[in-house]
């Protein structure tokens, strides 16, 4: 198939950018988006022009680091899948397709297709983990997890930080990562004691970097791993609970 | 040199308690003084770097990642193996542990091994206290399931994401020791030299990916856990900026590597379809669960998958393997394979694949059982080829996915230059010349939240009142020197040539050569091919753009120059190694019915290669491999 790339270029943070548009001929459909820029890059080098800078690893889906918009659509047009399992044969034979980076004050640009997502390492270290030093568990079966509450955890949990929700957003708003860390932990038992420490210190750390959710819903229609806004329900709810929550009382059963 | 690998005296089962007892301690008040530098961000790395910062050492951690979350053991699908004994299937520490050294074919040092089987109990505790969401049964309990060289069912997972669980769990715990202050950690810098000074590690140098700026970092003690080498074949499971960049250049300055040869090929992967082809992806093990394996009978048949009559289909796993069927181990099972399509009975356009079928299990178990056990990968399947699994079988053919060999370490996880530790899939010590499927994961583990942890203050409590050697030492300035000018000497090549064309011909020659089958003729074919083509690399690579500003391809160039030197070594390892075990099948020695065939009298031992120089003959140092407690046999899964 015959494909024309129209491919944002910027050689670092502060030097301007501008589109370049590249003729893609005869390549296969069975291709993968990412495949087509290596391919991009061969003939780039070739013609003595510098390779498209992109960030990619494992090109499995999973390890979040593929990163672009496609046609203003943050990993492209195939609902749940980032850009490294987006294959040709779902684009249009002859189209021009508009390929950018990640937008957002969030994510500065570092050069071309490659943006600075290390805000979401902040947002975790602030708080999205579970105080667990090791050494100290006890029987992984003394604590029951019931099967719902766990599988709800694993479909927050299965959050793979690419940032899409976020590029996606037109607030820039950083609300459902931050709610499907958030909510992975807060849904297990294991997680109860520093609920509401631990909303807290996120959503201050996130409103550092990122804008503020106004309820659009754009985040999940383009996150790769379909993630559920009703995490940044639970989000909300808690954070506005944690106000007038008296932890000290929390070790009390209901 | 003569190798001593520190394994405590003593019965195997109270070897490793008896070795906490013994080793020397260091004060709470005083770990603080000491500086451990832990490149790798992976599942070995990341625990690492967050157990001893709990412990209050000062950690420095490097990745070349933008984020320690992004590191390859993310991708790891299946599970994690425990000896939990939670399903009453007759499990034990000595089951996971005999097990692990007869999947491994008897090339796996037994202490070891048994200290990994004990301590893949906390682990599973240690994960459940993080938050890593397992599967669960609708009591609240722990599910688990089968993968493949075990009877009993271990192995515990997150749906088909359990590397990225894991890992996640570990970055956690990662990050909460960065926000303390106990971690410092810089992403997006590439461990390129090893400092050593006086016979000790004392740091190492690395490069800043985005500005380019080199900078060395200083500690009583460097820990790597950098991952496998499986991208020298260029197409792997691998991602694809995993390399053995910080283990070779460790290797240059003193460190052996042992058993490179020792290369696992998966059974279940998507098979390549064209040279444009980047990587391949797997599908988990966990599938041989529900899949069964065949091939039409007939080579010249036809028709589609669903036309071919159960009389017409060979199952030949289980066939030949009764016993364990589907679930036999990885090298047998991608053997199996290959001789199907060696011999014109493979499935496929271009006939390089067998069939992996859920059409029975889909009948037996319902549609939705299945989703809820795989459907994400299903999901993956039918992203890349175009075909639903849940209507047609998948198509399968092996390829190389992790890799056994690595840095020679004794019982300490120390390599013999003192003061480096090396974690997980970069060393060699575990796995034998196979490694079991939810081994890895559980391995990564086992050394960064446990072993390293109780065996580093033996190294570093008499270093006690001994400053760190610094960063303006002669020695760290002679290695930024070293690596400022291998960056200026690839990008002054200006030749005509990608760095991913030498990749890729690497690739070809690797797997060719040394790929499923080795023989005598082809390894001196890659002897004579690879350093050709490193000559080459060296006079026609083309690289644009500097090296002080993000720069992909010198990133990428400086790996492939390694895997250029590296690919040599792991060749001469398999020319040396006169036998057949595990992943390493010499067609010259095999069974009448075409399995590995050791020769123990001649071969038992790990083979540590000591670097002596571009081209120059490396030396090799054997440790003798004893097996006192588990039977040396020949491998059987009938």
């Amino acid at each position: 198939m015959d494909l024309t790339l129209r491919v944002w270029r910027q050689a670092g943070p502060d030097s301007p950018g501008r589109f370049e548009t590249y003729a893609m001929p005869g390549v296969s459909e069975d291709m993968s988006f990412l495949e087509l820029f290596d391919v991009l890059n061969e003939q780039l080098l070739a013609d003595n022009e510098e390779p498209v800078a992109f960030d990619h690893d494992c090109r499995e889906g999973i390890c979040g680091s593929c990163a672009m918009m496609i046609d203003g659509r943050a990993h492209g047009p195939e609902k749940g899948t980032a850009t490294c399992q987006l294959h040709l044969r779902k684009l249009k034979n002859g189209s021009v397709i508009t390929v950018e980076p990640w937008r957002s004050a969030g994510f500065p640009i570092i050069k071309d297709l490659a943006v600075d997502r290390s805000a979401f390492d902040r947002i975790v270290e602030s708080g999205g983990f579970i105080t667990a030093p090791t050494g100290a568990a006890r029987d992984a079966n003394e604590i029951l997890v019931p099967k719902e509450a766990s599988d709800a955890a694993m479909d927050a949990a299965a959050c793979i930080g690419c940032g899409a929700c976020v590029a996606a957003c037109p607030n820039s708003a950083a609300q459902l990562f931050t709610a499907a860390k958030y909510s992975h932990l807060s849904l297990l038992p294991q997680g109860q004691p520093e609920r509401y420490t631990r909303v807290v210190a996120m959503v201050e750390e996130m409103e550092k970097y990122f804008g503020s959710c106004t309820n659009h819903g754009e985040c999940e229609q383009a996150c790769p791993k379909e993630i559920s806004i009703d995490f940044i329900a639970m989000l909300n709810r808690d954070f506005v609970k944690a106000q007038f929550k008296n932890t000290r009382l929390s070790g009390q059963r209901a | 040199m003569k190798l001593d690998s520190h394994v405590p005296e003593g019965p195997i089962a109270d070897k490793w308690d008896n070795h906490k007892f013994d080793v020397k301690l260091v004060n709470p008040a005083n770990k603080r003084k000491f500086h451990v530098l832990v490149v790798g961000s992976g599942l070995a790395g990341a625990s690492a770097a967050a157990t001893l910062g709990e412990l209050g050492y000062q950690v420095t951690m490097l990745t070349f990642h933008d984020s320690p979350r992004r590191a390859h053991s993310i991708a790891a699908q299946g599970g994690i193996n425990a000896a939990k004994n939670y399903r009453n299937d007759g499990d034990s520490v000595q089951r996971l542990f005999y097990d692990t050294v007869k999947g491994g074919d008897f090339r796996a040092r037994e202490a070891n091994v048994y200290r990994l089987a004990q301590v893949s109990v906390n682990i599973i505790d240690q994960c459940v206290a993080q938050g890593v969401p397992f599967a669960r049964e609708y009591g609240g309990l722990l599910d688990n399931r089968s993968f493949g060289g075990a009877q009993v069912s271990r192995t515990f997972y997150a749906r088909g994401q359990t590397g990225q669980q894991l890992l996640l769990g570990a970055y956690q715990a990662l990050a909460r020791q960065v926000h303390l202050g106990n971690v410092d950690l810089h992403t997006r810098t590439e461990m390129l030299d090893l400092v050593v000074k006086d016979g000790r590690a004392c740091g190492v140098v690395a490069r800043h990916l985005i500005t380019g700026q080199v900078k060395s970092f200083a500690g009583h003690a460097v820990v790597l856990a950098t991952g496998g080498y499986g991208n020298v074949f260029y197409l792997s499971t691998n991602a694809m900026a995993s390399n053995v960049t910080a283990a070779w250049r460790a290797h240059k300055r003193g460190a052996l590597m042992a058993n490179p040869c020792f290369t696992q090929i998966h059974p279940t992967c998507i098979p390549a379809s064209d040279d444009f082809q980047s990587k391949l992806t797997l599908m988990s093990e966990s599938l041989r669960n529900d899949g069964r394996i065949w091939v039409p009978e007939s080579g010249t048949d036809t028709r589609s998958p669903d036309q071919i009559p159960e009389s017409e289909r060979d199952y030949y796993l289980e066939r030949r393997y009764p016993t364990f069927g589907n679930l036999v181990p990885r090298d047998v099972a991608s053997r199996a394979s290959k001789r199907e399509v060696d011999e014109g009975r493979g499935v496929g356009p271009i006939k390089n694949g067998v069939y992996l079928d859920f059409g029975e299990a889909i009948n037996r178990l319902g549609r939705h059982t299945m989703e809820e056990r795989y459907d994400n990968l299903f999901q993956m399947y039918e992203r890349i080829t175009g075909d639903d699994p849940y209507k047609v079988p998948m198509r399968i053919y092996p390829a190389v996915h992790y890799t056994m060999g690595g840095l020679w370490v004794d019982y300490n996880l120390m390599s013999n230059v003192a003061g480096l530790y090396v974690l997980g899939e970069a060393n060699f010590s575990d796995h034998g010349a196979n490694r079991l499927g939810a081994s890895a994961l559980m391995q990564g583990l086992a050394d960064g939240y446990f072993v390293l942890p109780a065996t580093i203050n033996d190294y570093l409590a008499p270093l006690l009142g001994s400053p760190a050697v610094g960063t303006d030492d002669p020695a760290f300035k002679a290695a930024e020197s070293n690596v400022a000018d291998q960056t200026n000497r690839m990008l002054s090549v200006k030749g005509t040539k990608s760095v991913d064309h030498f990749h890729r011909e690497l690739g070809k020659i690797m797997w060719n050569d040394c790929g499923m089958a080795r023989s005598a003729e082809t390894l001196d074919n890659a002897l004579s091919a690879i350093p050709a083509l490193r000559d080459e690399f060296w006079t026609d690579v083309k690289i644009l753009g500097d090296g002080e500003s993000f720069n992909q391809s010198l990133e990428k160039a400086g790996r492939v120059a390694d895997f250029l030197e590296f690919g040599e070594l792991l060749v001469r390892d398999a020319r040396d190694r006169e036998e057949s075990c595990g992943g390493h099948f010499r067609v010259e020695h095999q069974t009448e019915d075409g399995e590995a065939l050791r020769d123990d009298d001649n071969f038992a031992y790990a083979a540590a290669w000591e670097w002596k120089g571009v081209g120059e003959q490396p030396e090799v140092h054997k440790e003798p491999l004893t097996f006192d407690n588990v039977h040396l046999a020949q491998r059987s899964y009938k």
